[in-house]
């Protein structure tokens, strides 16, 4: 049951990424997008990081994506279709070079994982309240730096976007 | 319960569409969509090595991906709103001056 639900979720996130790359339209990217973040955030639960599903579905699903579509709808649609590209080979050369670097990657897996996992310490019920004493004891000053650098990318934005007069 | 290779596997598998989506598209925003497919596909690799090794700190490690994410997408999508502004044109291979 456990290995189905990660199959139907893991084929859904896999073809749902593709689409972000194979589709022209930006918009249809930002929405596939949204699905691949909805699947993953499945898995994530299923990983027994309820805390970190939930954060996956309200930030990025919601928050990041929101973002994303908003700026796509803002610019000129007109901008966004552009069917030739300068460099015409790229295609070409860049699925056989992702796929020889997939294959780097998943003979790394192999030799990185001793075995089988046995039993994990992280509870399946909720692991939200050791996290929260973790990140406000162990991990408090990054997470106060975090706040900051939050600051800073909201003035950024702010700075950057503004309408020059 | 699912091994922890096939979480890695998938990882993989999305980390390298993100990549090749980084290579191959040449309109701004989806480049950009694409960085955060592979940041996605990091913190899954994160949560499955949090799972196997029974620590909660690979959690606390994707909770600060996504912070700078989120940081990193507002600068950013504030930067191309800024630059298609100036060019007309999200492509990035119009955008080859450091200054104009």
């Amino acid at each position: 049951m456990e290995l189905l639900t990660f199959y139907c979720f893991a084929v859904l996130a896999v073809a749902s990424g593709l689409v972000v790359v194979l589709q022209r339209r930006a918009v249809y990217s930002a929405l596939a997008l949204i699905v691949c973040f909805g699947s993953m955030a499945i898995l994530f639960f299923q990983l027994g990081a309820q805390f970190i599903g939930a954060i996956q579905i309200i930030v990025y699903a919601g928050a990041i994506m929101v973002l994303f579509l908003f700026v796509v709808m803002l610019l000129d649609p007109q901008t966004e279709l552009f069917g030739r590209n300068q460099l015409k080979g790229l295609t070409a050369v860049g699925i056989p070079l992702a796929l020889l670097f997939f294959i780097v990657l998943a003979s790394r897996i192999e030799q990185t994982v001793p075995g089988q996992p046995g039993s994990t310490g992280v509870s399946l019920v909720g692991n939200t309240k050791q996290i929260a004493q973790l990140l406000f004891k162990d991990y408090l000053l990054p997470f106060e730096l975090t706040s900051i650098l939050i600051l800073i990318a909201v003035i950024g934005a702010v700075v950057l976007a503004k309408r020059p007069e | 319960m699912v091994p922890t290779t096939h979480y890695l596997i998938l990882g993989a598998i999305l980390f390298v569409i993100g990549a090749l989506g980084v290579v191959v598209k040449r309109n701004m925003i989806t480049m950009f969509m694409c960085v955060e497919l592979m940041l996605n596909a990091v913190n899954l690799t994160f949560l499955a090595f949090s799972r196997m090794l029974g620590q909660v700190d690979g959690q606390i490690f994707v909770f600060f991906v996504m912070t700078v994410a989120a940081a990193e997408a507002a600068v950013g999508l504030s930067l191309i709103v800024v630059l298609s502004r100036r060019r007309k044109s999200l492509d990035v291979d119009q955008v080859d001056q450091m200054k104009w």
